[in-house]
């Protein structure tokens, strides 16, 4: 079995994603992807050209939204509240993540 | 070649019409699909889910799976001899193929071969897996080995799964939850198609002394009642080795002393810091010199932590 040596980027606001890259990453097409930005679930970078590119780390949520797309039938509208939703739900459990990390493990 | 019954899966009759089995799949989509699942059995679930509903919502995929006749769920089968002749490719071998991956190369009831050197081009599938690393590892960088069943295209477009390993470097800088992209390191594309890439969810096994927040590190730090009120110079680990930490007179049971910079390093520059919580602890098992000692505070000092409960008793009465 071949072993492959692979190096990694990290998907964060760093590395920058043209909208280009977002429609390869996530099947969903130029059109849907503006269409997410109008609903306001994606933002791009520099909203004032036409050229738009985006941070990182919405990839995966590109990526999420292909798949939901796809495999739930989700028209544009829907899809754009379930992202949403999804999103409250992710900022919500760090929130409880942070929070726990500074519980204390042992009662003094 | 292992039998799956998909209209068990989706929970629907054997004659059920399009419209249950678009509803039945829909409601367990709701409860399994990955991105809105938390069930840790929800992937594996809906792929199952997903592979029996784009099977039975074809109707020539359906008539092509009824044909396979019933027999119980993972049991051994081989289709009746005309099927392949019928539904896919004369030369198909049976022996080492999934029931989906079998049904996901059938177009129209036709299984679509790619043209070896043509036109099909077909992308490489993308991968997302979970690398589990330790602190110490996140904080230095780590190389690890990643053993994956994937599902890769040969040249006559036929699925297989095949073993593949990778190692992946994961540079200083991951903590928990983040992801990393490994660019053309998913399946392979087909006709001149693009790789798929590999996505790697980076999880951090629990660690014994530090919790985890993003790129800031809690460390829960034991004083003794003497030590917070007269303030003093405590040892206190941290990844990059112990240091000395000042704590000031007077300090309370909960409060957060920071350690700046001794957190996680973070991707492109800096640390997270790390912070000390403090425990106030008190003997359990007092010996008669420390009993005395602890009477004699209590008789000389006025110190009520209480005060503001007076006036709500006073209140009361």
């Amino acid at each position: 079995m071949k072993l492959e040596q692979a190096d990694a980027m990290w998907l964060d606001a760093q590395c920058e994603c043209s909208i280009a890259e977002l429609v390869r990453l996530s099947g969903l097409s130029e059109a849907e992807l503006r269409e997410l930005v109008d609903y306001g679930v994606l933002a791009p970078i520099n909203p004032q050209e036409t050229e738009w590119t985006f941070s990182g780390d919405i990839v995966l949520t590109v990526r999420a939204a292909g798949r939901l797309r796809d495999d739930l039938e989700l028209d544009a509208h829907t899809l754009a509240l379930t992202l949403t939703l999804i999103k409250r739900i992710r900022e919500l459990e760090a929130q409880i993540g942070n929070l726990r990390a500074q519980l204390p493990r042992r009662s003094a | 070649m292992k039998y799956k019954d998909y209209y068990e899966i989706l929970g629907v009759a054997r004659d059920a019409d399009t419209d249950a089995i678009k509803k039945a799949y829909r409601k367990l989509a709701h409860k399994y699909h990955p991105d809105v699942s938390k069930d840790p059995a929800g992937e594996e679930r809906f792929k199952e889910i997903a592979d029996a509903y784009q099977t039975l919502k074809d109707a020539e995929k359906r008539a092509a799976y009824d044909q396979l006749g019933r027999h119980q769920p993972g049991q051994e089968f081989q289709p009746p001899p005309d099927w392949g002749r019928q539904f896919g490719d004369t030369q198909f071998s049976f022996d080492d193929v999934d029931l989906a991956d079998l049904f996901a190369g059938l177009a129209g009831g036709r299984r679509h071969a790619g043209q070896p050197g043509g036109s099909f081009k077909r992308p490489g599938q993308d991968y997302e897996v979970t690398a589990h690393i330790t602190l110490d590892e996140a904080s230095r960088g780590t190389t690890v080995e990643l053993n994956l069943t994937v599902p890769e295209y040969d040249a006559q477009g036929r699925v297989h799964r095949v073993a593949r390993s990778f190692k992946a470097r994961i540079p200083k800088g991951a903590t928990d939850g983040q992801r990393l992209r490994l660019r053309g390191k998913g399946g392979k594309g087909m006709g001149g198609g693009p790789d798929g890439d590999l996505y790697l969810n980076i999880a951090l096994h629990p660690h014994a002394l530090y919790r985890v927040s993003g790129h800031d590190l809690y460390l829960d730090l034991p004083l003794t009642p003497w030590e917070a009120a007269l303030g003093a110079v405590v040892e206190v680990p941290t990844l990059g080795g112990s240091v000395h930490l000042k704590v000031p007179p007077g300090t309370h049971a909960g409060q957060k002393l920071r350690l700046a910079r001794r957190g996680l390093p973070k991707p492109s520059a800096g640390e997270g810091d790390l912070y000390a919580i403090v425990q106030i602890v008190v003997p359990t098992v007092l010996s008669e010199r420390e009993r005395a000692l602890f009477k004699e505070l209590a008789d000389g000092s006025t110190f009520n932590p209480r005060g503001h409960f007076e006036q709500e008793i006073r209140h009361e009465a």
